[in-house]
């Protein structure tokens, strides 16, 4: 027996995945030392003075050390069996947490105890992970088996999803959007990965091109409908396989622009809105005539594609306009270029890009930055504790956090596909996902190619919670990826 | 459960995507940081530097058009430690400020102790130095270069074309912590109203705060604005306000209370306007501006005539014999006398218990009972009033409450200033608790019929009174604002409240407090080709001798003006408040006093009643 115990330790750390390790205490050293440089004022105290900021997150480092550790003298098994009911509490706690936690700027997700803060939103990450890895690991089930496999899916996802938006802490709940990465890797048509690319850019370009006009319709607009026209003839020629509709459609459509570039440059109006509309519909009734293939079901997909595009694009005014409240139309505006607010909204990532900016190739040293230490960069040592290292570390040092971080995420795909269970396979594109929707949305927004949404960087942002909920999300897989010899009984 | 092979693919998908994310964002980083200049120039001048520009204030002007409160430019020395040189010339600063060596460094300790400065950082602006005044500021302008890190923040303060109405002016204050955590407007070392209009009405005066971005160099000295200022903020001004004080009013007011504890209140009847609100004494509010402040504020609090204190709108006294005309027209309306209905008076009120009264014909109706101010009339009326057949004291002592708080009493008026207080009547529920259940008839409270026992009211609420009787019947809420630049006052500073009593009741208290002037006590009031209408009060109170209180308007048709006066501690209402009031009214009326009303002028400017109130001045 108690041999039996010490093979099973000795095998944990023998089948450990070093790479990682390594990755990790990299960057939670990196993280605090950026935060040292973050809150860094000439007068004040060491970088372990427990008063300051970098002096807490060391301390949070090392029981991130000591929690990690606990975690991998658990048996693996452990996460597996009680998946469902860690869900429950944590999900039970968030429910707790709306009604008891203060105020702080408008959110209420903070649960006090005593001198510790925790944002338990975070804690949801690693068990949200953890019961859909359950789920999937189900006897027999595949997510394309039927319908309601979907759902199940979709409620473990959404319940968190739902808490969080109560806690109204909207970053949070984004970040689960990114689990569909992993439904994406266990079957679910590419087409929804699809629609949402199109979806984003239809978006994007018919939100941010308000002028000039072309055919009495905003040019982001009309840019719209020729993707849309460009992306059926697409579909139609990859998707349903089918050379010669999609070259019908396109003649067509060719032939009818033709017409209406003659009309315009005679003088007639022609209305842009109903010349897209009629040809669009047109095409549709064509093609829903002339399928004729074995492969039905593509043209009917296709068709849908298209007319839901249309309408999306008609919505997309309405709730940008209407939906959205204004400091979120802002954010969204400002993300795009479409105003320039260098004082309001614009004025954090203005500030944080001229602090990323000055760093130059090399940047200007440790401790040696100026536009953070002035205090310029607001939320400096948390969400934006990326423009620390941009301008003190430069190109260099920013480039290599960056390809750390993307060494972190394939090297977790990589312990992904050599799992023997779906369990742990599922669990490792979980913590893939939310590495990949952290690093995307906070590095994305300091360097001003994202909205500004208050998520941390995984690792560097100051703060337990985040940096727990992430340790804890990594060392379950570590953990689970050690077993991977172990046999199975 | 076997691999699903052609899902594995999917790995590239994913792997690929984030591939291509971490590609464009180095992309983009490489453009910020190596192959973009904008950003490394903007940087390489350091930071921007965001200078507030503060709007000027709105200015204050008397219903006339004075100008009363004006701004005045003030400077605030300030700098930012980290961009201070490893050393300075300490004895040059000394020099171009005009002070000490201790006190630069008493000010410099005071700036860095977390105590007294909580917001201190060394990146940020600090303030070392108020109130330089125009000269220091020209001299350390000139010779500000050689102070690298400090600059010159320039403030509006106010100036005062006046040395009175302090009460209804107020002053301004920097903020509190309070301040700033109540209103997002606010920042570390801004000013805000306190006390009077300015507190009232300091959304209007404050404007709103524009921005000045300038860029600093790795010294700290400003290199010019970010992008030639498009970005900057223009501040807006504050609104002006017109008062509806006539300030040289105010002016004689005040001369006149000089020496005396109390408050004159005068409205216009027609319009809700105030006059000139006195209260005596009082202090001049340049008192309350510049680096003085502190020290003045501490004595003016820690006098014991109290001068903060406004007794025109905050004072509770018993209004005495100014409170008979409400109870004349209660017991018009409710039918418990007719205009001709007449009581005995047997030098008092003796019925079971006995309400002196002095000397003078007996039995009086209404009209003459108020010329006389005779106590056994509203005595008999109270009585019949609240033992009515058929009801039960409480209901009509209920019903006796509603008609003074349509009237104005027992609650705050509405008055724009702060800090109005509301007086006091009292309700049956009042006189169960202190009766403790006993049964209390007419007899137990009588003295409220005479405005003395448990009624308080404020001078401004008695000069309520006389507009409402001027007006024969309604009021305006009074008001000191009259206009607030480009826009409009309050729609409940334009609406006419009406008490439930009938105009022609009104019309008989008018005749009566005629009467008092032409041949009652308010004789003193007769001012030829005025027709003065007086009424006066002599309040007892537990405290020394009787206050001395007239409320009269004037002319009786068509009144311009309506007047309440109160001096603490005075004696006959005959022999402070009905000179003083009627001077007001000549004064306003009129524009001077006459000749022959010289002496009484006189006499009441070199009275002094303080002697008498028992506080010892210091």
């Amino acid at each position: 027996m108690e041999s039996k115990n010490i093979d099973a330790n000795t095998s944990v750390f023998r089948w450990l995945d070093w790479p990682t390790i390594i990755i990790y205490l990299i960057l939670v050293v990196a993280g605090a030392i950026s935060i040292y440089a973050a809150s860094y004022d000439f007068d004040r105290a060491s970088m372990f003075d427990f008063n300051e900021f970098s002096g807490k997150q060391f301390l949070w480092i090392g029981l991130s050390i000591i929690i990690g550790c606990a975690i991998l003298l658990f048996d693996y098994r452990i996460y597996e069996t009680y998946a469902y009911p860690v869900y429950i509490v944590v999900l039970l706690i968030m429910v707790v947490t709306i009604f008891v936690a203060p105020d702080i700027k408008g959110s209420r997700s903070w649960l006090v105890l005593g001198p510790v803060s925790l944002q338990p939103a975070e804690f949801g990450k690693f068990a949200t992970a953890l019961a859909l890895a359950k789920l999937f690991n189900s006897y027999n089930f595949t997510l394309n088996q039927k319908i309601s496999n979907y759902f199940r899916a979709l409620i473990i996802i959404f319940i968190p999803v739902t808490l969080i938006l109560l806690q109204h802490e909207t970053g949070s709940a984004l970040v689960y959007i990114s689990l569909f990465f992993v439904l994406y890797r266990e079957g679910m048509s590419g087409l929804v990965l699809f629609s949402a690319v199109c979806a984003i850019t239809y978006f994007v370009v018919a939100v941010k091109f308000v002028e000039p006009l072309l055919l009495g319709i905003p040019i982001g607009e009309f840019t719209v409908f020729c993707m849309i026209i460009a992306v059926f003839c697409c579909m139609l020629l990859f998707y349903c396989k089918d050379a010669i509709i999609s070259r019908n459609v396109l003649i067509g459509f060719t032939g009818s622009g033709l017409i209406v570039t003659a009309l315009t440059l005679s003088g007639i109006n022609v209305p842009g809105t109903w010349y897209f509309i009629g040809i669009i519909v047109a095409a549709l009734i064509y093609v829903s005539i002339a399928m004729y293939r074995h492969q039905i079901e593509r043209y009917v997909v296709t068709i849908i594609f298209a007319a839901a595009s249309v309408m999306f694009l008609f919505s997309v005014n309405y709730v940008f306009g209407h939906v959205l409240e204004p400091h979120q139309q802002m954010r969204i505006k400002v993300a795009l270029g479409i105003v320039d607010d260098p004082r309001g909204v614009g004025y954090n990532v203005n500030q944080s890009k001229i602090a990323i900016g000055s760093g130059g190739m090399t940047g200007k040293g440790f401790l040696n930055g100026t536009q953070t230490k002035l205090k310029y960069v607001p939320e400096q040592h948390t969400d934006f504790i990326f423009c620390t290292i941009g301008e003190e570390e430069g190109f260099a040092g920013s480039s290599a956090v960056l390809i750390a971080f993307l060494a972190l995420i394939l090297r977790v795909i990589h312990i992904a596909e050599r799992q023997r269970t779906p369990f742990g396979r599922v669990y490792a594109y979980c913590v893939v996902s939310y590495l990949i929707f952290h690093i995307f949305i906070n590095i994305g927004m300091v360097i001003g190619l994202c909205p500004v949404i208050g998520i941390p960087l995984p690792f560097f942002s100051y703060g337990g919670s985040a940096l727990w909920s992430f340790t804890i999300l990594l060392f379950i897989l570590l953990r689970i990826d050690a077993s991977r010899k172990e046999r199975r009984d | 459960m076997a691999k699903d092979y052609s899902l594995e693919k999917r790995k590239f998908v994913i792997g690929g995507f984030i591939t291509v994310v971490v590609i464009i964002f180095l992309i983009q980083l490489f453009n910020l940081q190596v192959s973009d200049a904008t950003y490394k120039e903007n940087a390489d001048s350091n930071a921007f530097f965001r200078k507030v520009l503060y709007p000027s204030r709105g200015v204050i002007y008397d219903r006339n058009g004075k100008l009363v409160v004006l701004n005045q430019p003030e400077y605030d020395v300030m700098l930012i430690p980290k961009d201070l040189g490893n050393e300075f010339d300490t004895i040059g600063l000394c020099n171009v400020l005009n002070i000490t060596k201790e006190e630069l460094l008493s000010k410099w300790a005071d700036m860095k102790n977390p105590r007294k400065n909580p917001g201190y950082s060394a990146y940020t602006p600090q303030k070392l130095m108020s109130h330089l005044s125009q000269e220091d500021y020209g001299r350390l302008q000139e010779k500000l270069y050689l102070f690298p890190g400090f600059y010159v923040q320039k403030r509006n303060v106010r100036e005062y074309a006046t040395h009175s109405a302090a009460n209804v002016l107020g002053n301004i204050r920097e903020v509190n912590a309070k301040d700033v955590e109540n209103d997002r407007y606010y920042r570390r070392g801004d000013y805000t109203g306190d006390l009077g209009v300015e507190k009232s009405y300091e959304p209007y005066l404050r404007g709103i705060k524009g921005e000045e971005i300038l860029m600093k160099d790795a010294l700290g000295r400003i290199k010019g604005k970010y992008e030639d200022g498009i970005h900057d903020v223009i501040p807006v001004a504050g609104r002006d306000l017109t008062l509806s004080i006539d300030i040289d009013l105010q002016e004689y007011g005040e001369k006149l209370m000089q020496g005396k504890i109390g408050a004159i209140v005068a409205i216009e009847p027609q319009t809700g306007e105030i006059l000139c609100m006195v209260s005596a004494p009082t202090y001049d509010p340049s008192l309350l501006v510049g680096s003085g402040r502190g020290k003045n504020y501490a004595s003016l609090v820690s006098n014991r005539l109290k001068p903060l204190y406004d007794r025109a709108l905050q004072g509770m006294y018993p209004p005495g014999s100014t409170f008979k005309p409400t109870q004349g027209l209660i017991f018009l309306q409710e039918g418990t006398i007719t205009p001709s209905t007449a009581y005995p008076c047997y030098h008092g009120y003796v019925n079971g218990i006995r309400v002196g009264c002095h000397a003078h014909g007996s039995p009086l109706p209404l009209k003459p009972a108020i010329a006389t101010s005779c106590n056994a009339y509203f005595c008999w009326g109270l009585k019949n009033f609240i033992d009515k057949k058929g009801s039960t004291p409480s209901a009509q002592l209920e019903k006796w409450k509603n008609y003074m708080v349509e009237m104005g009493y027992g609650y705050r008026l509405g008055v724009d200033l702060p800090s109005e207080s509301r007086g006091f009547i009292p309700n049956p529920d009042y006189y169960s608790n202190s009766f403790r259940g006993s049964n209390w008839r007419a007899n137990s409270i009588i003295s409220i019929s005479i405005g003395q026992g448990e009624v308080l009211a404020t001078p401004l609420q008695i000069s309520n009174l006389a507009a409402t009787i001027a007006n024969r019947g309604w009021f305006i809420t009074p008001h000191v604002v009259k206009e607030i630049s480009d826009t409009v006052i309050d729609s409940k500073y334009r609406e006419k409240r009406k008490p439930s009593i009938k105009k022609e009741y009104y019309e008989q208290i008018a005749e009566g407090m005629r009467m008092a002037v032409l041949g009652g006590t308010c004789r003193l009031a007769n001012l030829p080709g005025l027709d003065v209408c007086g009424k006066t009060g002599t309040a007892q109170n537990p405290r020394g001798k009787d206050h001395s209180v007239f409320m009269g308007f004037a002319p009786m048709n068509n009144p311009k003006i309506a007047v309440a006066v109160y001096v603490e501690n005075a004696g006959f209402g005959a022999t402070y408040g009905v000179p003083i009031g009627s001077l007001i009214i000549e004064k306003y009326l009129k524009g001077s006093i006459a000749p022959e009303r010289k002496y009484l002028e006189e006499r009441m400017l070199n009275a002094n009643t303080i002697i008498s109130s028992g506080v010892k001045e210091h």
